[in-house]
């Protein structure tokens, strides 16, 4: 049987190829974005005001409205998304309302983010104008919120499953009730898999554009108080601006290292504290 | 008719990274007999019956020194095509694992993949499932999902499926520790009448199966072979105390 | 208060966070069609999905143009990425020793992390470039380039349903296959696969419903313009004669060419529109329509994925 040890041979030889055609598209996209990118990356192209429409100085409102935005998905997804996924895992048996809200997260997570856009259109330009103020931080945020909040409840679900059940019914058996169990036991050792959510939250919504994308200003705008209910620029909204209008494809590659950086620092930094907290919480 | 050994072990070491988990293991496996192996869990008989059909090498961090003779040839010489290895001593595991799929596709699985034309494979198919005592059993729905079966039915397919590949040799791992009684009972007969064909090994932590099925008996002893002798004699009369006390049931 | 009562409050407290996620689901259902629903009035729903011209000025409001390049780009990128996305899995789940594994992994997860708006960006620059000069097209901007961006943003959720899937095969299935003189090939192609296939299945689901939703990179690659090709039209209105065949000789002209996509035009088109009026009203029965597909492909995708765990374990 030469041909199925040939075949065999050949097949191995193809599933190598795939992988390493996959690794070389990440690095062609990431070294591209740092080439082009490093070229008008500086100091002061992080921390001026732009000057010229976006052509000269530096892209500080951008970062900085990012922050904002991100900062209030993550106040409104964390604290829900970390509620939602106690009362599934500590509180209710299965049954039809717990697949309810199963059906209702996993359809959240598939819904497409120019969706989201158009819900927060509707919702906060229109409906809610004279409460959120139009197209305000508010408004982006929780546009925002809403739709990382699928990610953080199923992160921290799996972060609270991991608890092994021998820890919880050694709690109970020195005679702590559930709520001390689960806020002695059970939260404390899932600790580390809930940062992990909550920070893939922020790189996911820091990388969002559709939902923002008529939230944001595009003229250079710097939060004032009331900064809630002040507009703000962002990142992606910005180099999707000056790409699609032509405006400087150069420093809409600065911006994209820029974000690229943001979310590997993220990403990176997960890892680290996941590894630190899970060696220091867990014996 | 003894006509001499199908298998010669010799000087056989093995090491799960720095674990010594068999050391010097030497034995002759005889032609169209059982041999079965004993020992408490852990001694290394059930990694000595996958050194003998290199199943070993799916483990990572194995490593093997020393000789399997199969018919005289060394099979972990070098150029030794292990699938061709494979095909001439087939495997029963421990629990009954049929694929997925139907009844005749399981024992057809070995034959299509080795190049049975579809004209012989019937034949193929009825003859193995004959040998191993299901023919009766399932005749009447070979197309039915071979994970309805029961668990003992399920064994013998997975015996079946050994034999279709016809095999010099068959290993089988602690086969009836996953079945009842009956089913057990099943199989031990099965292997008196698959030994006129084919040569046995058989691991098993029952030493009372061991004392019904077999003509030889191994007993190990943490990675060590202790004691090698006919059946009968190795029961009765022990040379080794080590054996006399397992046997005897004072441990394992 | 003891602790049983505390506690039955709290978990009623918790009991009315846990139900936000669906909230927000259904008020994204009612304010999509409260909005959509003005369009209706005037235009029939078939009319709609399946007119073909898209002209707001004159009042036509056909989404099947956009409808059909999504699907187009969606159809290619697939073509790309399930050889290449399953392939991959197979390597991680069964061939890569563990470095290889270790270094793999955290590619796929980096390549999930890249914003759409940086492939769009990376797609525009490079990929649009390319097709141009090799091709010696007027544009690249066309629905291949679109479909090969896409591809490599669907990847990562192809790759990891997928590995997940084939490493859920019994380990017993694969050690009983080897057992008998199978190469891992044939093991592979006749024992794990076939047993794997729902959830790769499922992940494929999972990645055309990402590429129908996805808007940034789409925007930026596939040229915008809803302008279909005539046999498309023929098929569809009455006069056409032509036939199936027809349609499929134009394939390759059709991946050479722009097109336009349910997301894009929605992002396109929202400026320009004036709020309240019938092409706003379009723009979000636009959404509706994307929002019933992915919908639609998620459920059906999960459904599979509990499924197939079920009859594994």
């Amino acid at each position: 049987m030469i041909n199925s040890k040939t075949s065999d041979k050949v097949m191995k030889g193809v599933f190598w190829f795939s992988a390493l055609l996959i690794i070389s598209i990440l690095f062609l996209i990431l070294g591209y974005v740092f080439v082009e990118g490093i070229r008008v990356v500086n100091l002061s192209f992080i921390s001026d005001m732009p000057k010229n429409n976006w052509r000269e100085g530096g892209i500080y409102p951008a970062i900085v409205g990012t922050f904002y935005l991100v900062a209030v998905a993550l106040l409104f997804a964390v604290p829900l998304g970390v509620l939602t996924a106690i009362y599934l895992v500590e509180f209710r048996k299965e049954d039809n309302l717990t697949s309810i809200i199963r059906i209702s997260v996993d359809s959240l997570n598939a819904v497409p983010s120019i969706v989201f856009g158009l819900f927060g259109l509707s919702l906060f330009f229109y409906y809610l104008k004279d409460f959120t103020g139009g197209p305000t931080i508010f408004s982006g945020g929780l546009t925002l919120g809403f739709m990382i909040l699928p990610t953080v409840i199923r992160t921290a679900e799996v972060a609270l499953r991991t608890v092994p059940l021998s820890e919880k019914l050694g709690s109970y058996a020195l005679g702590a009730t559930k709520l001390q169990t689960i806020s002695r036991i059970v939260i404390p050792s899932s600790i580390p898999g809930i940062i992990t959510g909550v920070i893939l939250g922020f790189g996911r919504a820091a990388g969002e554009t559709a939902p923002i994308i008529f939230m944001v200003a595009l003229n250079p705008t710097m939060p004032e108080f009331p900064y809630l209910f002040s507009q703000c620029n962002a990142l992606t909204t910005q180099i999707y601006y000056l790409t699609s209008e032509a405006i400087s494809i150069e420093r809409a590659f600065g911006m994209a290292f820029v974000l690229i950086s943001i979310i590997l620092i993220s990403n990176y930094s997960a890892r680290l504290i996941n590894k630190y907290l899970a060696r220091n919480i867990r014996r | 008719m003894d006509d001499g050994n199908e298998i010669e072990i010799r000087d056989l070491n093995l090491w799960y990274g720095d674990n010594h988990a068999l050391k010097d293991v030497n034995l002759d496996i005889r032609k169209n007999r059982i041999t079965a192996l004993i020992g408490p869990s852990g001694c290394g008989k059930s990694t000595f019956l996958r050194c003998i059909n290199r199943m070993n090498d799916l483990i990572e961090g194995v490593k093997i020194k020393g000789e399997v003779l199969l018919n005289g040839e060394n099979i972990y010489k070098k150029d030794v095509d292990v699938v061709a290895l494979r095909k001439r001593i087939g495997q029963v595991f421990q629990k009954p694992n049929p694929f997925p799929m139907s009844i005749y596709d399981n024992v057809a699985y070995g034959p299509r993949i080795h190049g049975v034309g579809k004209k012989e494979l019937d034949g193929v198919v009825e003859k193995s499932l004959k040998d191993a005592a299901l023919w009766r059993e399932v005749s009447d729905r070979l197309e039915g999902a071979a994970l309805d079966l029961s668990g003992g039915q399920q064994q013998r397919l997975c015996i079946a499926r050994a034999l279709a590949i016809r095999p010099d040799v068959i290993l089988f791992d602690e086969p009836c520790s996953a079945l009842d009684p009956i089913s057990t009972h099943k199989i031990e007969d099965l292997l008196q009448e698959l030994k006129k064909k084919y040569t046995i090994v058989i691991v098993t932590h029952n030493m009372q199966q061991a004392a019904r099925v077999s003509d030889y008996t191994g007993f190990f002893l943490l990675g060590e072979m202790i004691e090698f002798n006919r059946t009968r004699v190795l029961f009765e009369n022990p040379e080794m105390e080590q054996t006399e006390d397992y046997i005897t049931g004072r441990f394992g | 208060m003891n602790h049983q009562k505390r506690e039955d409050l709290v978990k009623s407290v918790l009991f009315v966070f846990s139900i936000t996620a669906s909230l927000i689901l259904l008020l994204i259902i009612i304010f999509l069609f409260n909005e959509a629903i003005r369009l209706f009035q005037e235009v029939s729903f078939l009319d709609f999905l399946f007119g073909t011209k898209w002209n707001p000025e004159q009042g036509l409001y056909g989404a099947f143009p956009f409808v059909f390049f999504s699907i187009m780009a969606t159809l290619g990128a697939l073509i790309i990425a399930i050889p290449l996305g399953v392939s991959c899995a197979v390597f991680l789940a069964e061939i890569a020793p563990g470095w290889a594994r270790d270094a793999t992994r955290p590619v796929i997860e980096l390549l999930a992390g890249i914003p759409s708006i940086i492939y769009g960006l990376f797609g525009l620059v490079i990929i649009v470039r390319f097709i141009k000069v090799s091709l010696e097209l007027a544009t690249g901007e066309t629905i291949l380039a679109g479909s090969i961006i896409l591809a490599a943003m669907i990847l990562p959720i192809i790759i990891s349903i997928s590995q997940d899937s084939i490493e859920s095969v019994p380990k017993s299935f694969k050690l009983g296959s080897l057992a008998m003189g199978a190469t891992n090939w044939q093991t592979l192609r006749k024992i794990i696969l076939p047993t794997a296939l729902p959830g790769i299945f499922a992940g494929i689901i999972l990645g055309v419903g990402r590429a129908m939703g996805e808007t940034m990179a789409v925007v930026l690659v596939l040229g915008n313009s809803e302008n279909m090709p005539e046999v498309v039209k023929q098929l569809l209105g009455k006069e056409g004669s032509s036939t199936v065949m027809q349609l499929i000789n134009q394939v390759p002209e059709i991946l050479f060419k722009p097109g336009e996509a349910l997301t894009s035009a929605i992002l396109l088109e929202m400026g320009p529109a004036q709020v309240g009026g019938l092409h706003y009203s379009a723009l979000f029965a636009l959404g509706v329509i994307l929002f019933c597909i992915t919908f639609v492909l998620s459920v059906a995708s999960n459904y599979i994925l509990s499924r197939s765990q079920i009859s594994v374990r």
